[in-house]
């Protein structure tokens, strides 16, 4: 099977033709041609699929929210050839039955790659660690492991959880929110809690925590990831981190480089999710880190949810939102758009760089001759306006519908295979 | 105006018109006769997810002098506890023909998802929401300072009135706060830090944590209510220690000035935050609130329910 992108623009900036066959790309130049399937990427940019280090897929336990199937369509929706399901799944994510359950449901989807987190308590109670080495040793190959969700809050259970991972090269991707400073916490403290009465999430909650944990880890020598910074003061302590030349990686989400607190005040809950949104002063910082390296990659912290867990007042709501089919469209017109980072660096920070924290080595490959073809093929420019009822996901839960964003996901190749063509998904029927 | 969900939605010329509306109904209901027909064939459910028998009893007080057809919903015993959602509770009362829904919920901002999600047609009034919000206190709140102070005032400028108490979890604080700013009131909350938001300059009013200091100034003390759970989560280490830098005692109250007044909403914790001496002191003002309450939630009622403007009451009430 031979399949031909043609006129594409490199991440580069240069204009090159791609010849893939099999799995792989074999060739790049200029005027290739091909008896096989021809993609017109002219004014289209060509770059490596991306690759979400967060996401949440609800299956087994909460299919009516998301399944693997449909959670791997609004992944090739939104350009993402590979995703890692969080562990906070019913049954939990935390013995080698339920990771390969997820996993060999992705490769049943065949859309995409999903690298299943396990869990590293059991239960996600924070108390034991669970079996972290026989989900490594599983088909699943788990690497990452997350209490997302929940914070490991206990010291000592955060410490050994690093040091165990060390003999399987995994890391611990920390939700960093003291629970004690944040009992009922619904949305970010501030200015604008204390004028809507809504009990106040703090920063230092989340600061004291990535503190904690880059100490714990430097001192052990263990990689730590650190999920969905939202503050400032953790850019700061990050940014720190990194300049001592200690082992961390942080990730941001797309809502919180756009969204403020200020969204509460609709008392809409399609604004709550966890951690809260800040300020725009945070926002700020958080555009700055990603730009400047201190933040490592986008993930989307694709949170699905039925209709009716948003459809109550705030305090009753759940916490997330969807953002695998929004994500490309938010980072171009927060980052690039505003010249904050060039296309190089965003395939860095959704491809490349999540690839690397999770292992994911047939991911975020340069496009080169021998490189897995793992591919997003995108409209910069287009403008679009979010229509939450055309959303893959099983869950309609974006607090972007309406809104205009830049750059758009036309077509989608894993593995080789075009699994969305012209917006068009494989298996799902138009009208 | 559709709906009463915050001080915050209300132009100062709504608040004097729902103020000055109250007095005019006072006058016309001080005879013999107290009700009036206005509000006939008009239905006005009490949806209350929380308990309150003053704010509740005072909404039905006032729709049943105006001759609305009264509904009480309350939420124990209810199907909101098998699980029935804010939306499908709203919605069943409004199929029974509620035209106007007065709702008291313990979440923040449960009346303006109420009056903006769409889910219903019906006026709303929040009658408390969570910590956010409690308009009709505060109106009745501003009613009664005017009585004692100046029955036409239009602006509290010059009035020095402290707020005391918890004001981290308090809307009555929150509305108060709005209000009196909006009619220039010279306003100060006195808590301990635990019980002030953190970012308390943002609020534009004064704040202490001292309650001797300057006691002599204040035309208007307001009480808050102090929830004894409190304690359970440190805010303070317990009654005791509180009442004594907080509680509106007998020495306080000799300090305070001659014509100045002490205010509570309600329910007071006697030997708490005001003692029994204060609370039934010739200052104190907090059964006059009571009887308030009805008129300003007469007035109300009355606004929202598309009664005609101030200007034209008499004649509509053909008095």
């Amino acid at each position: 099977m031979e399949l031909l992108l043609k006129d594409g623009i490199l991440p580069n900036g240069s204009t090159s033709d791609i010849r893939i066959e099999g799995e792989i790309i074999t060739e790049l130049g200029q005027e290739l041609s091909s008896a096989g399937e021809v993609i017109n990427c002219k004014g289209l940019r060509i770059l490596p699929g991306f690759v979400d280090l967060h996401t949440h897929l609800r299956e087994p336990g909460r299919e009516n929210a998301e399944t693997v199937l449909t959670g791997s369509r609004a992944a090739i929706r939104g350009g993402f050839t590979a995703i890692s399901p969080m562990a906070n799944t019913s049954p939990v994510a935390d013995s080698a039955g339920v990771v390969e359950q997820v996993w060999r449901l992705g490769r049943e989807a065949g859309l995409c790659d999903v690298f299943p987190i396990g869990a590293v308590s059991d239960g996600l109670e924070g108390k034991k660690l669970s079996e972290m080495k026989a989900m490594a040793d599983s088909a699943a190959h788990v690497r990452v492991f997350s209490d997302d969700g929940k914070c490991v809050s206990d010291s000592l259970l955060m410490r050994r959880a690093l040091e165990y991972v060390k003999s399987f090269g995994g890391v611990i991707a920390q939700h960093a929110q003291d629970p004690r400073l944040t009992e009922g916490a619904q949305m970010n403290e501030g200015i604008v809690s204390s004028q809507l009465g809504l009990a106040g999430w703090p920063a230092i909650a989340e600061e004291s925590i990535i503190a904690r944990d880059i100490l714990l880890a430097h001192s052990i020598g263990s990689r730590l990831h650190i999920c969905h910074l939202s503050t400032k003061g953790s850019v700061e302590i990050i940014r720190w981190a990194k300049s001592q030349g200690m082992q961390v990686t942080a990730e941001v989400t797309p809502h919180h480089l756009l969204l403020t607190d200020e969204t509460a005040r609709t008392y809409d809950p399609i604004y709550k999710v966890n951690p809260p949104l800040r300020t725009d002063e945070d926002v700020k910082a958080l555009r700055a880190a990603l730009a400047d390296g201190t933040i490592d990659i986008v993930s989307t912290d694709h949170a699905p949810h039925p209709t009716e867990d948003k459809d109550c007042e705030w305090a009753a709501a759940a916490f997330g939102m969807v953002g695998l089919e929004t994500a490309l469209g938010i980072v171009i017109t927060t980052m690039i758009e505003t010249g904050l980072i060039d296309w190089p660096r965003l395939v860095e920070v959704m491809s490349a760089n999540p690839a690397k924290i999770g292992g994911y080595i047939t991911h975020g490959m340069d496009l080169k001759k021998g490189s897995v073809a793992n591919i997003a093929i995108v409209d910069p420019s287009k403008k679009w306006t979010v229509d939450r009822e055309l959303l893959h996901s099983k869950s309609k839960n974006t607090p972007f519908h309406g809104w205009q964003l830049t750059g758009d996901v036309m077509h989608t190749i894993f593995n080789g295979k075009v699994v969305m063509r012209n917006h068009n998904l494989i298996g799902v029927s138009h009208e | 105006m559709k709906h009463l969900l915050s001080i915050a939605d209300l132009s100062d010329s709504e608040i004097l018109g729902i103020l000055d509306t109250a007095s005019e109904l006072e006058k016309l209901t001080s005879g013999s006769v107290k009700k009036l027909p206005t509000l006939r064939g008009r239905t006005v459910v009490n949806l209350f997810f929380e308990d309150s028998t003053r704010t509740r009893l005072s909404f039905e007080s006032a729709a049943k002098r105006l001759s609305a057809d009264v509904t009480n919903f309350s939420a124990k015993g209810s199907s909101v506890s098998k699980g029935e959602s804010l939306k499908d509770t709203a919605q069943t009362l409004e199929a029974m023909g509620a035209d106007l829904i007065v709702i008291r919920h313990p979440a923040s901002g449960a009346a303006q998802r109420l009056a903006e999600s769409g889910w219903i047609k019906a006026s709303v009034i929040n009658a408390g929401d969570g910590t956010h919000q409690h308009p009709t206190q505060a109106l009745l709140d501003a009613f009664t300072i005017r009585k004692h102070f100046g029955p036409t005032l239009t602006s509290f400028s010059g009035l020095r009135i402290a707020i005391v108490g918890d004001i981290q979890h308090s809307r009555v604080a929150r509305s108060n706060v709005l209000l009196l700013k909006k009619l220039g009131a010279d306003v100060t909350l006195i808590a301990p830090p635990t019980l002030l938001p953190s970012i308390i300059d943002s609020w534009g009013v004064k704040s202490s944590y001292d309650f001797d200091e300057n006691l002599e100034d204040f035309d208007v003390v307001m009480m808050l209510r102090v929830q004894l759970e409190r304690m359970s989560d440190s805010f303070f280490p317990n009654g005791r220690e509180y009442s004594k830098a907080y509680g509106l005692d007998g020495d306080r109250l000799k300090r305070l000035k001659s014509d100045a007044i002490v205010m509570h909403p309600g329910p007071m914790n006697r030997g708490l935050e005001i003692s029994a001496a204060s609370a039934d002191s010739i200052r104190s003002v907090v059964l006059d609130q009571v009887s308030n309450g009805v008129l300003v939630r007469m007035a109300a009622l009355y606004q929202l329910l598309g009664g005609p403007e101030f200007a034209s009451v008499q004649e509509t009430l053909g008095a």
